[in-house]
Formats: C-alpha cells, structure tokens, sequence
C-alpha cells in the first residue's frame, strides 16, 4: 500500500521587512546591540527632552510686563523660564542702547538690505529683470508705508538705476580700452575723474560736506566698471550697489550727522544690530582683502609673495583674542598723539583682516584647482595679467569656493560675539549687561537661552544655504 | 543644453564677481581678444620698439620696490609713533621687564607662584594653564568626537538621529556664549560651600568649583613609576616583535591587549607589593570653605566643558566623512573574506579613514588651543588672560607683550603644523 504523501507542515511567513512594523525592525531593533543602543537613546531623550521643554514653554511664564509676574510663579513652585524679561528688554536686545527716536534709521537700513540681498541669494527665482523689478517694487512700497517719502525715494533710485546701468553699458564700446587703445582707456580715466569730481562739488555745494567724499568715491567706482569693463549683468550690477550705493547709505544712516539726522556715536550702538553690523562690514572688507591676498601669495613676484605669505601664515597661527587685543591696546600706540580711532572700527579692521587670512586660504584653494590651460589660453591670447584673473580666473574660481566662503562667514558670524572682549556690546554683551541689571538680576539662563536660539537661527541658516550651494555647484561639475 | 549650462554658469559668475563678466554671448571680446594677440605680437618681435613701460619684468620690480617703500614709510611712522607715546607714558621700551616682580596673584598655578615671582614666572604660568585646558579638551573632545561621527554612521535610526540633532545644535552656537552659559547661568548659581553637592563624602561641587580627593604618595612609591615606565617600553617592543612576526610568519599575537594588561598589572602589583604606600588627602568642609583635596576652578570645569562639546561636532563631522570616504567596495570585500565587522572596521576601514581623518583632526586641535584663548571672558587664568591681561595692564608694556603672546601662540601653531606635515608624509599613500 503506498503510503499517503503528506505535505511537509508550511513555513512560518517571512519576517516583514515593510510598514511600520518593517521599518522599526530593521531601524531600531535589528540586532540585541541595536535594541540596547536604541532603549539607551531613548531613555536620554526621555531625560533630557521632558524637563527642558516644561521649563521652556509649559512652566514658562510668557505673560506679563513686570517681575513680579515671574517671581510670583516661581514662589507657586513654577521653576520655568521667565521669558518676561526677554519680552521686557527686546528692544534693547535688537538695538543695543540706540536712542530710541532713531531707530527707525536702523529698521529702514535692514529693510532696504533685506530687498536687495532677496534677488542676489536667490538667483534661480529672480533671473530676469521682471522678477527683480516685482521685489524691488514691493520694496518700494514697504519702505513708502512705513517710513515715508523720502526714504522710499531713494528705494526707487537704488532699485531700479541698475537697470538703467545694464542698458548704459550697452551703448559704449569697452572691447576698445580692452585690446590695448591707450586712447579709450586714457579718456575713461579722464571720464571717471570728471564723474568724481562733479559729484564731489556738487555734493559740496548742497551743504553736505561730510557726505561729499564717501558719495563721490562710490561715483567714482560705478563709473569704472561702467567704463572699462564689458557689458556687465543685472545681478551683477546689483552686488556692485551694494558694495557702493548700499554700504554708504548705510553708513550715513547708522552714523547720522548729514540731511538733519542727529549723530549717533558708536558707543550706543549695541544689540544684535551691532552683531550683524560687524558680521556684514568684516565680511564686505575681508573678501576683496583677501582676493588680493590669495592672488599676492601665487604671485610671481618674490616681495609680494613672502609679504603675503607671512601675513596670512601669521595671522592663522594667533587667535583672534589677541588680535582684537592688539587691535584695542597696541594700535593706539601706533598713531600719532591727538589721532583717536573709533573702538568699533578698530574691532572691524581686526575682524576684517583676520577672517581675509582664512579666506585668502579658501581662494587659494579655488584658485589651484582652476585648470592650467584656462592661464595659458589666457597668456596666449596675449593678456594682461588683471585681466586674465578678473576676466578668467576669478569667476571660476569664485564660484568654485563660495561653499568654503560660506562656511567661513559662519564662523565670522559666531566669532562676533568676540567683540565682547574689549567691551562692545553685540547680542552677548548686551545680554551680558541686561542682566547685571539690579531689577533684573537672576535670569542668566533666560538671556542666554534666548541669545543662543538667535545666534542658531542665523547660523543653522546660513549653514543649511551653504549646503544647498554646495549641492547645486557639485551637480554642475558633474 | 550646452548653452544652458553656459548660460548659467555665466550667470554665477557674474553673480559673484564684479569684475566683468562676458554676460552677453554676442559680445565680440574673443574677437578683439585675438586682434590685440596679433597687434601685441607685432610690438613684442620688434624689440627696438619696446619700452621700458611694457616690460613685465621691470614693471614688477617696480611694483614691489614701491610696495616695499610704502610699507616701510607706514612701519617707520608706526614705530616713531609707538615710541612717542611711550616716551610721553613714561614706560621703557625693552624686555627687561619680564625679570621685575609682577605683583598679582594667579587663582590656578600647576608650578609654584607667587606675587614676588616675575613677570616671565607668570608668563609661565599662564601658558601651563593654556596647555592644561588645551590638553584636556583635545583628549576628551577626540574621545566624544570618534563616537558621534560613529554613531551617525550607525543603523540604528535613532541613536544616529540624535548625534545629528547634537552636531547641528552645539556647532550652530558660537563657543563664547556656551562657555557663559556653563559658567554663569549653570556653574555660578550653584551652592556655596557649605550645602555643597555632596558625592558620597568624596567629591563635592558648589560655585566655587569642584573639590576632589588628592593621592599622597608615601615613602617607598618610588616604585610604581619605574614599573610603569619598563611595562611601557615592554609593551612597545611587544608591538614591534607582534608586527614583525606577523609580516614574516602570517600568525597574529594579541599584542595590544597583552600590552595593556601588563602597562596596568606591573604597577599594581608593585603597588600592592609595596604595602600601598599611598593615601587620600579627601576634601572637607572647614568653616566657609573646603580645605585637602584639590580644588578645579569653576572657570576651568566651564572653559574644559565647552570646548570638549563644541569641538567634538567638529571631530565628529570629520570622523564621519572620513569613514564614507573608504569605498565601499573595500568593506564588502573583507565582509566577503569572512572578516567579522569589529575586525573590518579595525584592520581595513580605520586606518584608510585615519589617513582622511589626521589633517582636518590636527588642524581643529590647534583651533582648540587658540580658542582656550576665549578664558579670558571667564577669567580663567590662561596665558591671554594672565599675560595679555593682568600683566600687561600692571606693567603697561603692550607692544612686548603682545609680541610674545602671538609669539608663543605662533610657535604652538608652527610646532604641530610642522608635526602634521611629518605625520602626512610619513602616512600618506605611496606610489600614486
């Protein structure tokens, strides 16, 4: 009798590997080490998540205008954060100890930066003019609602004379001055002359004398690169206003003393205004500098090659603290008796040349890894060596290290906080000086806290934009 | 497709350079371009017609002479100005200054000190602390470093997740304020002495810093380093032979856990051998303050702190991308050899990544040294703070002692730059 074929008894179904079941399996608990390291992390969190966040938001007291209000939680046994005082002090936070009717001129100074940076970050979004025209025009408006005609008259000029540049530079012929014609490039100079000159008296003779060289040199340098270099960009004529038109606006703003604005000394400047001032002027000043100081340190000239080199090998190898100490205690030494320079702009120069070093490295880099026969293809058609790096070299290379230079105005960005040591008051300091405040006193960690999450978001910003960067200039050479 | 690339680059470019960028693709630039090619080369064969003025070379030796002469116009002022002003503070230029008696007390000496010690004693002083901060925070900084970059690197989504939380948090905040933080809105608000938190009657912590037991060695101790010292030397012949054995026989010998079994047991066996000559000076607590024991300032545990945490996402991000460098391929073939994963990651994975690793890890140690600088906000006594600070402010010397201040950091920085590039040359990959 043949024996009964039986099945062998079916396999358990496979372990699942999908859904959410899957996905903790192979993410949590693939293994008994995993399972330990995730039971582990998860106790940590559970320790440190919970009681921060009840101090923070849920014991926090957010509600009210004076002390009071905190002290009587926390005598209820509430020990959370007193965000009370931060609400209090805001402003001087933000403006440091700016007097208060004028600090609308650092809200319009922001504002104004804030539409002009929008096109040049975002170059994808804002490639033609229409685009750009529609920010500007929004910023127009902005600057008209809330801080009047004149302010917005100027908005108008800084927003759309670029446009008026990019059709100019149309028109003439600078492929002239380029292939050698000492001619044109004599009469640009002579144009250039006469455009500084013109502005310098007229500007003079409006009665504003102080304003007259700042105004008439920035002429002088828009005039330039409309005379004597090819046709240039919208985008590109947009970072040359904010190199020129811009930072004397700025300036004239912040400083006052021209147009009936009343002088506001930098010792009541403060706050996170004062970071971001510093933040921005170091790095305006540090990457031309240190364009220069990378292109001195490939040079072939001997001198200007080991002066380069000892600067910035020098400068890498001290920490900043001394180089805003230097900068505090031995630069006054160096002057002559009745010569004083402004605390904040001795702070700036230090900043300035210290991160130029840094950069100069970072462009060094750019430039060893721009191939030999962009130099020779250069050389070989005959020129000059300016123009072979400012027409070639320079905007590869650029582009090729913005990642690197974003990095470092990150570390610049935190680095401010440095300015604290020889006693100005950026966000730090004025955190610092909040709470030595007798009605104050006792909420160290709330400043901090506080400082800390501004000083993040900036950063984390920044950083998560020099990632994006990094991505899209990647794929390009790919 | 070509074109759009063109035209984008062109357009970032332009974006980031003022300098002229051909934006417009009709521009007729390469065609003067080649005309000027042309005209020049009918200047430069016709030597007779070439002037001074056009000749590179002269023009840059020109260029450098009058480089060199304004930057000796401006030094030369500096130094007449310099000496004016110091003439007029009534201060003697010179270095005769680090032999007088400094006059300040130092809250932290690792040698001993005193307000009648000299100015180069304080010198000392400071940079010792300088050191022990700095040592302090690259050993620690490295050891939590190596385990986040390697826990990013983990399956384990969570654990992974959180060393990425971590990174993004601490290195996104500038070190200045952590350091305040720690200092004064955790260190400072913590009891005074005498409700001190109390580590089972051995350790205690309050706001003036951390009290711990100090080892008083007693006669006959004498022995304990010596065993040390020869069960170091031992365990690096040990190495040596282990290493040569293998190159020549193929067989392994568990070299470094015999080594450290022995560089541990000798010293304790001569310890125990000795009778343990060797006692506890514990701290305690005597009217308003401790006495025994030593005392780590409060500025020291927030400067050590701060700048093992900050530095260690540093260490971490380069750790990790150190190890996504190895190829992959090279893992799966040694998990194809049979290697377990401990012994891969040993043998084939960490010493590729070290290579990727050292330069990076070398130049975040020496930014860690030059950022301990940031004790002198806490007033921590390091050599900025001691020297650049106290000293200089009691002597008035600030143009010598800013010198050596940037002279000592300088020659910190050159000394491990210098072992770097030793280290790379001897490491790096030969043959390519």
């Amino acid at each position: 009798m043949a024996k009964q074929w039986k099945p062998a008894p079916s396999r358990p179904s496979p372990e699942t590997w999908t859904g959410i079941v899957g996905w903790l399996r192979i993410n949590l608990f693939s293994s008994p080490a995993n399972t330990l390291l995730t039971i582990l992390g998860a106790g940590l969190l559970l320790a440190i998540i919970p009681p921060m966040v009840r101090w923070g938001v849920f014991d926090a007291v957010w509600l009210g205008d004076s002390r009071a209000v905190c002290d009587s939680s926390a005598a209820a046994g509430n020990g959370g954060a007193c965000w009370v005082f931060v609400k209090v002090r805001l402003d001087m936070f933000l403006y440091g100890f700016y007097p208060e009717p004028e600090r609308w001129r650092i809200d319009l100074m922001f504002t104004v930066l804030g539409f002009s940076l929008i096109p040049l970050l975002a170059p994808d979004f804002f490639r033609t003019g229409r685009s750009q025209a529609l920010v500007g025009g929004c910023g127009v408006a902005v600057v008209f609602l809330l801080f009047g005609a004149l302010p917005a008259v100027f908005m108008i000029g800084y927003t759309f004379a670029p446009f008026l540049f990019e059709r100019v530079s149309l028109w003439h012929t600078p492929q002239q001055i380029q292939a050698g014609k000492r001619s044109a490039a004599a009469t640009g100079a002579i144009g250039v002359f006469a455009v500084v000159a013109a502005v310098y008296w007229s500007v003079r003779l409006a009665g504003v004398e102080t304003a007259a060289l700042p105004v008439s040199l920035s002429a002088g340098v828009l005039s330039l690169c409309l005379l004597f270099f090819g046709r240039l960009g919208l985008l590109v004529w947009r970072w040359i206003f904010l190199f020129c038109v811009f930072s004397v606006f700025a300036f004239f703003m912040l400083v006052g003393g021209i147009l009936g604005l009343p002088e506001v000394e930098t010792h009541y400047w403060g706050g996170l205004f004062l970071t971001l001032v510093v933040a921005g002027t170091g790095m305006g000043t540090a990457l031309p500098v240190s364009i220069l100081l990378a292109l001195g340190r490939r040079s072939e000239l001997p001198v200007v090659k080991t002066l380069c080199v000892s600067f910035i090998e020098f400068v890498r190898g001290v920490p900043l603290v001394s180089v805003l100490f230097m900068a505090s205690v031995m630069f006054p030494l160096f002057l002559p008796e009745n010569v004083t320079f402004d605390k904040l702009l001795r702070a700036l120069i230090g900043v300035a040349f210290f991160y130029a070093a840094y950069m100069a490295e970072v462009i060094r880099g750019g430039l060893q890894a721009i191939p030999k026969g962009q130099y020779e293809a250069a050389k070989a058609l005959g020129w000059t060596y300016w123009k072979m790096m400012g027409l070639i070299i320079m905007p590869q290379t650029l582009r090729l290290v913005i990642p690197g230079l974003a990095n470092n105005f990150l570390s610049l960005l935190k680095d401010t906080t440095l300015v604290a040591v020889i006693g100005l008051l950026d966000l730090l300091g004025i955190a610092k000086a909040a709470m030595a405040d007798s009605e104050w006193l006792g909420f160290t960690k709330e400043a901090y806290v506080f400082a800390g999450v501004v000083f993040w978001i900036f950063c984390f910003g920044i950083s998560r934009y020099s990632v994006r960067l990094e991505k899209k200039y990647h794929t390009n050479y790919q | 497709m070509q074109g759009l690339i063109d035209r984008k680059q062109s357009l970032y470019c332009s974006l980031f350079f003022g300098f002229g960028v051909i934006t417009d693709r009709k521009s007729t630039n390469f065609c003067t371009a080649t005309d000027s090619m042309a005209d020049r080369y009918d200047r430069e064969t016709d030597k007779t017609k070439r002037s001074m003025l056009n000749d590179t070379r002269v023009r840059g030796w020109v260029a450098q002479a009058l480089v060199l002469a304004v930057i000796a116009c401006v030094a030369g002022y500096a130094v007449y100005n310099v000496g004016q002003n110091l003439h007029k503070a009534g201060i003697t230029t010179g270095f005769g200054f680090l032999n007088d008696p400094s006059g300040f007390d130092i809250s932290q000496t690792l040698v001993s000190y005193s307000g009648e010690s000299t100015y180069a004693r304080a010198l000392l002083v400071g940079l010792l602390n300088t050191m022990l901060v700095s040592v302090l925070g690259i050993i620690f900084a490295t050891i939590l470093g190596f385990f986040l970059g390697v826990i990013r690197l983990s399956p384990n989504w969570l654990v992974s997740k959180m060393a990425e939380a971590y990174t993004e948090i601490v290195r996104n905040v500038p070190l200045l304020l952590q350091i305040l933080f720690w200092y004064l809105a955790i260190l400072a608000p913590l009891p005074g002495p005498r409700q001190a938190l109390n580590f089972n009657n051995w350790i205690y912590l309050c706001n003036r810093g951390m009290q711990i037991p100090r080892p008083v060695t007693e006669a006959g101790f004498g022995g304990v380093p010596i065993a040390f010292a020869i069960a170091v030397i031992f365990s690096i012949i040990l190495v040596r032979w282990a290493r040569l054995r293998q190159q020549k026989t193929g067989i392994r010998f568990p070299a470094y856990p015999v080594s450290f079994g022995v560089v541990v047991m000798l010293p304790l066996v001569v310890l125990l051998a000795a009778g343990v000559p060797v006692h506890w000076d514990v701290p305690a607590l005597h009217g308003f303050n401790f006495r025994g024991g030593i005392t780590i300032l409060p500025e020291l545990i927030a400067l050590w702190l701060s700048l093992t945490l900050y530095s260690a996402t540093f260490i971490g991000e380069y750790v990790r991308s150190g190890i996504m460098a190895v190829d992959k391929g090279q893992r799966e073939a040694t998990f194809a050899l049979g290697y377990s994963p401990w012994l891969t990651y040993r043998l084939v994975i960490i010493p590729q990544a070290m290579r990727v690793v050292t330069p990076p890890l070398i130049s975040q140690y020496l930014t860690l040294i030059k950022n301990s600088s940031l004790a002198v906000v806490i007033g921590y006594p390091d050599l900025v703070h001691v020297f650049a600070g106290t000293a200089l402010n009691q002597s008035g010397q600030a143009v010598e002692i800013i010198t050596i201040t940037m002279a000592v950091y300088l020659t910190l920085s050159i000394t491990i730059s210098l072992f770097m590039n030793w280290y790379n040359k001897k490491f790096a990959l030969r043959g390519f």
